[in-house]
């Protein structure tokens, strides 16, 4: 299986062909467009981050092959967004995911979209992704 | 049309953001200061750094004097009866949790305070725990579709329970003027105290407290080209001498025993501590640039540039416009069919376009319209035309992202 860091570099090189704003937003856009919908019967309020500006919405189950995300936002971009940090840590085992830093965001020049002043529900649910590696630690499935 | 052009006067307007111009139309929020506000807030602590009102020494005076002379123009500039129904505050929200705290005392269970639904959650917030802590229970003015208030209600609103009326002069998410001398001339008929968060008229309109008759009215330095942390409750000297002291402290005190104290007289009851002296002098050179310039000719400018960006954003499909109330001011609340705000919001950033998205500190407002929020521009007296012309650009090219 592919380790997080083979992904980051995936994700680092694909972000490396666009010359400008245009082209890597038209590129989180159409990310946005593509991520699979969330099972409806688990956007409920409970799995909701509130944000100012975007909602944003997370589950998690454990399986044999470590963390399933599922993820869902109402802005296009903040889906986007959630696209390429779910890409990363999709099925990585718990331990992975515990203390895991979503660096390669830097790399990509998108890092702003996790400031906090942007009260978007991405810098929750990034603690909430590592929230579930860490409850998920030590149990078995 | 003959516009104003100001730019010159900010610093900041001439920095570039992500490669671009700054165009910032985000002035509802917060205005940028003029060079004469931030000269005077270096000015002072180069030359006149003192304590204020407790020395007898000579920058303490010259700070007491500069101070107080702040107070004296504030004063003229609401039209206020006396200096000393100018209270000085952290801002408009802290204005608001000084009348509620002191009502405290004042209301009794199944008293009503009347709120209307157009309220910044300053306005709103402070009122629910007033409610809760006295037992008195919040109304509310409804907001009509086109973001007016439905005045036709008052009449069967306000009663002789009703013992405070407390709403905005303009509204921050839709741009609203609303009808403060009825609702105000409603509430007198029953005696009841009328509060008014002023925050966004004060940049856009002269206020004249004593021809409104209003108990109490609030305001910030910082939307009106002064600096952040300092702001304004005026009240009438019989509310203010009924309503007990705030906070305790240094400087509100006429004589103090170990076990009680006696207060200072107005203002000073209300100005615990040390205030924000720097905050008050750049307040004071930032009111003298607005006069200089003149508030009518400012709010000619702004509402010109309202209407030239209300038709040229008419002209897109997609928009859609949150607000249609036939007096409104500096604002613009419009979403993109099929778009979320946020989104709108952080293209237009990549294009170096300040706005605002989001429910603007008034959920129950978005709630009401079933909306997630709003794009907001909102205008100050250094916009321009031009400001304007990148705008509509940026949002053109924006919608082309989208879709």
């Amino acid at each position: 299986m592919e380790t997080i860091i083979d992904r980051e570099e995936d994700i680092i090189e694909e972000f490396s062909f666009f010359d400008d704003w245009m082209d890597k937003y038209t590129h989180l856009i159409s990310l946005g467009k593509e991520l699979e919908q969330m099972i409806p019967e688990n956007k409920t309020s409970e799995n909701q981050i509130k944000g100012c500006q975007s909602q944003v919405w997370l589950n998690a189950k454990l399986t044999e092959n470590g963390i399933l995300f599922e993820a869902d936002s109402d802005a296009i971009i903040t889906r986007g967004m959630i696209a390429l940090l779910l890409r990363v840590v999709q099925g990585q085992k718990p331990e992975k995911i515990a203390s895991y830093e979503f660096n390669f965001l830097e790399k990509i020049g998108l890092t702003t979209h996790l400031s906090p002043s942007r009260a978007n529900g991405l810098v929750s649910m990034v603690k909430q992704i590592r929230l579930y590696g860490v409850a998920f630690q030590g149990k078995k499935k | 049309m003959k516009q104003l052009n100001l730019k010159h006067d900010f610093p900041i307007l001439n920095k570039k953001i992500n490669g671009k111009p700054l165009v910032y139309l985000d002035s509802a929020a917060t205005t940028q200061k003029p060079q004469v506000v931030i000269d005077a807030m270096v000015e002072y602590y180069k030359s006149s750094n003192s304590n204020v009102h407790r020395g007898v020494h000579f920058l303490s005076e010259r700070a007491t004097d500069s101070f107080e002379a702040v107070r004296s123009s504030l004063h003229r500039y609401i039209n206020a009866a006396y200096e000393h129904e100018i209270i000085f505050t952290k801002g408009t929200t802290d204005s608001v949790n000084l009348v509620a705290h002191g009502f405290r005392s004042l209301l009794n269970p199944g008293d009503e305070i009347l709120v209307s639904e157009l309220e910044h959650h300053s306005n709103l917030v402070p009122w629910q725990m007033l409610a809760q802590v006295s037992g008195a229970k919040l109304t509310f003015i409804p907001m009509l579709k086109s973001g007016e208030l439905d005045i036709s209600m008052l009449d069967s609103l306000i009663n002789v329970k009703t013992k405070i009326v407390a709403f905005n002069h303009i509204s921050n998410a839709l741009g609203t003027v609303n009808p403060v001398k009825k609702i105000i001339s409603a509430a007198h008929t029953v005696g009841a105290c009328v509060f008014i968060d002023g925050a966004q008229a004060f940049p856009h309109t002269a206020i004249n407290v004593q021809e409104l008759d209003v108990d109490f009215y609030a305001g910030s330095a910082h939307k009106m080209y002064g600096p952040a942390g300092i702001g304004l409750l005026y009240g009438k000297s019989e509310w203010l001498e009924k309503l007990p002291p705030y906070q305790g402290g240094g400087e509100m005190i006429a004589e103090v025993k170990l076990k009680e104290s006696t207060y200072a007289a107005l203002p000073h009851k209300f100005e615990a501590g040390t205030p924000n002296i720097e905050g008050v002098i750049g307040w004071g050179a930032a009111l003298k640039w607005i006069e200089d310039i003149g508030i009518e000719n400012i709010r000619m400018h702004e509402d010109d540039l309202l209407s030239y960006a209300r038709g040229l954003l008419a002209e897109i499909p997609d928009v859609i416009f949150y607000g249609t109330a036939k007096e409104r001011a500096a604002v613009i609340s419009f979403g993109i069919k099929g778009s979320h705000p946020y989104d709108v919001g952080v293209l237009l950033d990549q294009m170096g376009i300040a706005v605002r998205t989001g429910h603007h500190c008034a959920q129950p407002i978005m709630t009401s319209l079933k909306i997630p929020g709003t794009v907001r521009i909102s205008l100050a007296a250094y916009t321009s035309k031009e400001d304007i012309d990148m705008f509509i650009v940026a949002l053109e090219k924006t919608i082309s992202l989208l879709n």
